[in-house]
Formats: structure tokens, sequence, C-alpha cells
């Protein structure tokens, strides 16, 4: 692994430390009646309203529909994701300090079952939300209708438009994966010199 | 006489083209002062979901409230009820608001409200509050802005009529309250030909940079006339105030005749700063007195009313060298303090002339003694020593002045009905425009202030008459707004107001908007019977008084049935709305209650009482449209009669209800 290679490595793994601190993922609700949009953070270790009040108005909303409230506390995701990305982080510096190209080869097939993994337990969770409807208490029953949030991009969801994103610190993650990317680039190349310069 | 009729039909003809030429020639003629309706409509049009520029605060007059609008649409955006109940909201109704109407006389639900003035930061709108008079019953309110809401009511003692009042120093120190009637002080029976032995008057000095804490620092005995309006010193004549009076010829009876008689009254100079270090020198008694102090805690959201039992009191001549009377023509109305400090403008209502008097000039002569007399001690000042000028010729009928802080004085003209606009120092008329109809008040935005905001003016007018699509005998009142940015003034806009817009204070929008409480937060909340969740609701019985606590959330009550109220009963709904998101309130009413509604705000506590009479069965709802389902938001009072064994409980179902199921699983019944 060229040295190039393990600095770029060195800096993903910083980069995705800050998903310590910045939120993951970003959901934004907006409707005729909130122009001003209700959203919702995706954190390590919670879920959060954007404005302090926000999380309690949609969990108010979705009752209408018989949704399941949100609560953080009953998400098990979240009490392990912390752990998860530590483990990342960890694994990423060690690989930097060791430059064996094998061994970055390993840690991104690691990285990318991961992000594999949370993307599919992230739909997931939507799916359930959107799908588990107490039919006995909603108000609003529509037939056919669920309200599974977009994996990414938007969606109209009744009076509701959907909007799904990476935020500040999925970003930062989806920077890190590039730079990984680059890193295994950088490390391929070195390993297979082009002749002319072997010559 | 055949060809008559033929004839009768051509002259009708003529006469309908004539009109039609007149209709065509007024319409060519500008309607409005020199501006083009569609420029007039453009430049007061506000289009959908975009702000106003200014918050206007229009006092109601005797509607007791204040209109909150929007400039320069006219739009209304409120009413913040401070003297008056105010059903739509509760105001008054409730048992956390209604200790705000307390008085020494009891409750009162109405008063008459003149003069909003906004607090001031070196001189200039601050935009933290917004203080009201109480004309009849003599008051000050104090009005919070981040809430739109009274929070404060202080009653002022040895007072008749609260007119001067409530003017405002330049750092929110004092708001002041000169009596409009005097009266005996203490008030007491005694003939009311005794006016000139036993009348006093008084101006009160009120403490008004605390919120919850506003009291009457000192009053002082001033002779026996009536007073008017006030306005505090600035810049150079910082630390002064200076009120108008009235019949200076002490008349009790019949004052339209008697009180104008003397060529000039008074307007009385206070050095303030002299008499705040006198009164705390010890020149004060504490004099016996009952008035109530009113004040809403923040957090418990409750308002209490307390007696307070005496008042700082002294005799204006116990502080020498700090009061004096300017003799001003005739029955002056204001006493305005151009943004400088230097001039004092009295508008004389009687008067020819608008005399302005200098504050640098009346120092000059106060040191050089030009008196011509002395009144109950204080010393009158030589009119010729204190003037600066006289506005020859303006109007007729000067009520009030403000500035543009350019150079030029507004005066309102109630007899010539018209707006004066004049240069200071020079003392000539620039510019007048009518007004539709006998303008009192006007209204820059600061324009009594050291930074006004000169781009516009409100005429507040007392006569409609044919301005607007009639209304019976009483017609719609009136504000006008008119451009003043440039050198002509131009008429804008009319726009009816609720109640009489007696004063009105403007400020930038700006400065209040973003510094809106949006909902209560429940966690803050400390109002004795709040619940924080639908698990601590509950339903109690104390002898006759029975309390629910009840929740309101999208779109239930709880609980909704309640069994168990005997006639007699005093039922307390103590209503917690547990939203906790802005513009969400829940409304509350039941029927056959004598007494009101709530308007619950997300997070707030309120409490109705209701003194069922009969016994059946009462249907409560949601009386402010929350949600889809803000229909089925609703419930039911049993009432039994008194003695009856039906239990206490309250309740709301957990889910659905089946049809055949509910009937038998009513609650048990023992008759």
């Amino acid at each position: 692994m060229p040295k190039s290679a393990r600095l770029l490595v060195a800096v993903a793994a910083l980069l995705m430390s800050a998903g310590f601190v910045l939120p993951l993922w970003r959901v934004d609700l907006i409707a005729p009646q909130y122009p001003e949009g209700l959203g919702m953070l995706i954190t390590v270790r919670s879920v959060i309203g954007v404005k302090e009040q926000d999380l309690n108005s949609i969990n108010g909303l979705n009752h209408y529909i018989g949704m399941k409230r949100i609560e953080p506390d009953a998400i098990p995701e979240l009490r392990y994701m912390s752990m998860i990305l530590g483990a990342m982080v960890g694994t990423a510096l060690l690989v930097a300090a060791l430059g064996r190209r094998r061994v970055l080869y390993a840690w991104t097939l690691g990285l990318a079952t991961v992000l594999g993994a949370g993307l599919y337990d992230y739909w997931k969770w939507g799916y359930e939300y959107g799908h588990d409807l107490d039919t006995e208490t909603a108000i609003i029953k529509i037939p056919g209708m669920t309200y599974q949030p977009p994996l990414l991009g938007s969606k109209q969801l009744l009076n509701f438009t959907a909007t799904s994103w990476p935020a500040s610190g999925g970003w930062l993650l989806v920077l890190a994966t590039v730079l990984v990317g680059v890193a295994i680039w950088q490390s391929t190349r070195r390993a297979w010199p082009a002749p002319s310069v072997a010559a | 006489m055949a060809s008559l009729p033929k004839f009768r039909h051509l002259a009708s003809v003529g006469a309908i083209a004539t009109v039609a030429l007149l209709a065509f020639a007024c319409a060519k003629k500008p309607a409005n002062g020199g501006l083009l309706s569609a420029d007039a409509a453009q430049r007061v049009y506000v289009a959908p979901g975009q702000y106003d520029e200014f918050y206007a605060f229009m006092s109601g007059g005797f509607n007791g409230q204040i209109g909150v609008y929007g400039l320069p649409s006219g739009r209304r955006l409120k009413t913040i009820p401070v003297f008056s109940q105010y059903p739509e909201n509760g105001y008054g109704y409730s048992e956390e608001t209604k200790p705000m109407l307390n008085t020494s006389y009891g409750f009162i639900p109405w008063d008459d409200t003149h003069h909003p003035a906004l607090s001031q930061t070196n001189g200039e709108d601050d935009g933290r509050w917004l203080f009201i008079n109480a004309n009849n019953t003599p008051r000050i309110a104090r009005i919070d802005l981040t809430r739109f809401e009274t929070e404060e009511i202080l009653e002022i003692p040895n007072a008749g009529g609260n007119h001067g009042s409530p003017f405002m120093t330049s750092n929110s120190e004092y708001v002041v309250s000169a009596t409009r009637f005097s009266v005996p002080v203490p008030n007491a029976d005694v003939p009311i030909s005794d006016f000139k032995k036993r009348f006093k008057g008084q101006i009160s000095f009120i403490r008004a940079d605390q919120p919850g804490k506003m009291k009457v620092d000192f009053q002082m005995i001033m002779p026996g006339f009536n007073y008017d309006l006030a306005r505090a010193g600035k810049g150079m004549s910082e630390g002064w105030f200076f009120f108008t009076m009235y019949n200076t010829e002490q008349a009790n009876s019949l004052l339209e005749v008697n009180a104008s008689q003397n060529d000039k009254d008074f307007v009385a100079a206070v050095n303030w700063k002299a008499i705040e270090a006198c009164a705390k020198s010890g020149v004060t008694h504490s004099v016996p007195a009952s008035y109530q102090h009113n004040y809403t805690d923040a957090f418990t959201r409750q308002a209490t009313s307390e007696t307070i039992t005496s008042v700082p009191q002294f005799e204006a001549k116990a502080c020498p060298g700090a009061v004096y009377f300017m003799p001003t023509p005739k029955s002056p109305h204001g006493a305005d303090v151009d943004p400088t400090g230097e001039f004092i403008v009295a508008g004389g209502k009687l008067a020819s002339v608008i005399p302005v008097h200098s504050f640098p000039r009346m120092i000059k002569a106060i040191a050089a003694k030009a008196f011509e007399g002395e009144i109950d001690g204080i010393p009158v000042l030589k009119y010729e020593a204190t003037l600066a000028g006289e506005v020859k010729n303006p109007g007729l009928g000067p009520l009030h002045t403000e500035f543009d802080g350019k150079g030029y004085a507004y005066t309102s003209f109630f007899i010539s009905s018209e707006v004066v606009k004049w240069k200071l120092g020079t003392w000539e008329v620039v510019d007048r425009v009518p007004t539709y109809y006998s303008v009192g008040h006007l209204m820059i935005p600061g324009g009594g202030t050291m930074k006004p905001n000169p781009k516009y003016l409100v005429a507040l007018n007392k006569i409609t008459k044919d301005r607007y699509l009639p209304t019976g005998p009483e017609l719609a009142q009136s504000a006008q707004l008119y451009d003043i940015s440039g050198d002509k003034m131009k008429l804008l806009l009319d726009f009816p107001t609720e109640g009489e817009p007696h004063y009105a204070q403007a400020i930038l929008a700006s400065k209040i908007k973003d510094r809106q409480v949006k909902f209560f937060k429940l966690a803050e909340s400390k109002a004795p019977n709040m619940v924080r969740s639908e698990k601590e609701t509950g339903i109690s019985r104390d002898g006759k008084k029975v309390h629910v606590r009840m929740t309101a959330i999208r779109s239930h009550f709880n609980p909704d049935n309640i069994e168990g109220v005997q006639v007699g009963d005093t039922v307390l709904f103590h209503i917690t709305n547990l939203e906790q998101d802005w513009d969400v309130p829940h409304g509350f009413a039941i029927m056959g209650n004598t007494n009101g509604e709530l308007l619950i705000m997300p997070g707030e506590t309120r409490t109705l009482s209701w003194v069922p009479r009969k016994a059946g069965v009462f249907p409560m709802y949601c009386t402010d449209f929350c949600s889809a389902l803000h229909q089925e938001m609703q419930g039911y009072v049993r009432v039994s009669a008194p003695g009856s064994g039906v239990a206490l409980s309250g309740s709301t179902s957990k889910g659905p209800q089946a049809a055949p199921k509910k009937a038998q699983a009513g609650p048990t019944q023992k008759q």
C-alpha cells in the first residue's frame, strides 16, 4: 500500500468518526399545513427532531394513520450502531497503520457489508413503520395505502411530501467511502505497475 | 301639451350626459392628494404570504383593547384584550385570567384604552413591552410582545380618569399617570362645590422596567386642574417630563364653557430626575391607600391580584426647583417633544397658533427667575421667556404633533380636519392634507421618540361619515395611512379599525417578529392543576367543588365522559393542551355555561368554572378548529340531582367501541 493510500484510509477513518457527532440521515416532511416542514435526524445513537418538537409532532400526526410511535429508546439498532461505527473507525486506522494491501481489500469488503446491511436495515425499519399500522385505532384508513418513507429521494404520503437524504454525517461517510475507493485504486496501480515504468 | 313628454325625455338625456361628464371629470382628478390610485394601491399592497413592514398597535378606545395591524396594508392581525373581557379567547373568563381585571372596586369587565406606549432603550422603541392606560378606572397595563398578552395591570390610587398616561422615559424607567379629573385626595364625601378647596390633581411615576413589579414609585400632588397628555424629555431635555393641563379655571360644572375662559393654561415642566432624588431624600409620606396590582406568573400562567395599602406621596412644592408652569394657549392637548429634545410643541385645542416652547430658553428663564407668579408654590414662567416660536394660522383645533427626525413636525387638526406639516425653527407651514374626518391623534412610527422612522403617518380619525359602506347608526371607525417619505404628504389608504383608534404606536416588524413564543413548554409549566400526560388526568370532589384535570390533544379530550356531577356543584375544568407545536390551540365550551369558553394555547393549562343548574347530559366540545377531526373532539358530562348516588367518574374509551357493546358497557345507574 503506498503512503498516499494509507493516508487516505486514515482520513476516511476521521471522516467516518464525524458520525459520532453529526446526524447520518435526514427525513423531511412538508405539507400545506407545515410550510416550514417537520424533520427527523437519524444519528448513531438516536432519532431526533430537526426542530425541538418535530419528533413529537410527527408522532402526533402518525396517530391518524395508526403508525407506531417513533420511540428512539425502543429501537435496538440505536443501541449498537455506535459500536459498529467505532469498530469501523478503529479497524480503518489499523489498516492504515499496517499498510497491507490484502488487509485493505478485506476491510473494504467488511465496510461494504456494513453499509449494505445498514441501508437494508433502514429500509426495513421504514417498511415496518409504514406497513405495521394499527387498523383498530387508525383514524384515516385508505385501502392499500402504506406509509413507507423513501430510502432515498422524495415520495408523496397523503398530504406530506417525504424526502429522505443523507445528513452531514452521512455525506462524510459517503466521502470516506470514495476515499477508500481511491486508496484501493492507488494500491492496485502500484501493485501491477505499468511495464514502461518497470523497464 | 303632447310635446311635453318628449321634452322631458330630452331633458333627462341632457341631465344624464351632464352627470356622466362630471363623473368623467371626477374620475380624472386624483382622489388622494396627487397620487394616482394605482400607485397608492401598489404602495400598500402586501402580496399574499408576504409580511407587512410595521406592526401598528392601535388602542381600541372604548372597547378597552388593543388592535394589532400591519402597515402599510392596514390588515388587522390580532386583538389583544387588556381591560375588557374577551369572549374570543376567554380572557377575563378563565380562572387564571379573572384576577387581571380585579380592582379596588372589584372585578371590572371593561375600560377605555387611549394611549399605547412602546418600551424604549436609549430613546428608541425596543419592542419589549407595550403599555396602555385605562381611562375610566385608572390603571396602566403592560403587554408582553413575545406573547402579545396582557401580563400586568397596576391600579393608580388618587386618580380620576387616567388620561395623561402612560408616556415613557427614554430607557423605560418610568411610565406616568397624570389625572384627568381632580378629585378629593384621599377621596371623600365632600360637596362638589368645594372643588377649589378640596380637589387635587396628581402625577404618578410608575416603575416600568421590571416585569411583574410595576409600582407607583412616587405620587406628586398638583393643583386641582385637568391633566391631559405628556411626553418625556429626551436628548438635551433628558430627565424632564412635560404635561399639558386645562381647566386651570378649576370649574366643576359645564366645563365646555367654564374651563375655556383663560387665554392660557399650562404645560408643566417636571424635572423627574430631581423629584426622584427629592422623593428618595425623605419628602414623601407613605399615605394609606388601597389599590390592586395584578400580574401573571410566567410559569404557572396564573394571574394574582394583590392589594397595596399605601402610596409614597408628596406635594409638588416640597421639591423646590423641580416643577414649573409654562403658560400655553389654550386648553392644550398634546405636549410633544421633538427628537432632539429642544422643542416642546403644545397643541392648544382652542388656540389660533401652535406655540412651541424651547427647552434651553426654559432653563435660562428658570435661572433668570423670569416668573410671572406662582400657583400652590409652583413658579409660573413668563410665556415669552420660554417661547421659541409660534406656527401662525396653522389650522383649527391643533391636538397632537409628531416628528420625522428631518426637521419637520406634523400636527393634527381636529376642527379643520387635516394634518399640517411645518418646519421646526422657521415655524412655516409647508404642506397640508385633509383627513376624513376630524383627526385626533396622529402617529409616525417612532414619531414621539429620538429615532422616528418617517415613512408613513397614520391619522386616527374620530368621524367616518361617508367613507365606508354604511352600517346603521354606528359607522366604521377609521384610520388613514399617508406616505410622508417625500416633500408632500400623500394619502395611501383608508382602513377601518376595531373600536376608536384613539392613539397608536408602530414599530419595525423585524424588532418583534422573530422573538415570538410559539408554544409553552410542558416540561417548564408550573401550573398547579396541569397534567403532563393523559395518564395523569383525573377527577376529584372537594365538597361542592369538582375538579376535572383534563387533557386536550388532537382530537380528543381525556376524560370525555364525566359522571357524578350534581346540580349546584361548581365544576372546575382544568384543561392542559398537550400539543407542543405552533398554532394548535384547543378550545373548550359546555352547554348552558353562564361563563365563557376557554382557548388554551399549546402547553398551557386553563381553568373554566361551570355551575350546572339542571340535571341531564351536557355536551362539551373543542371550539377552535384544531384538526381534520375537530368535529369529533367532544364529550359529555352527566349531571345528577343533588345527593344522587352516581359515582364520580371520568373516562375516555381506549379504542373502537362496538355499537352493541357500548350500550351494555354503560356505567351502572343507581336510580
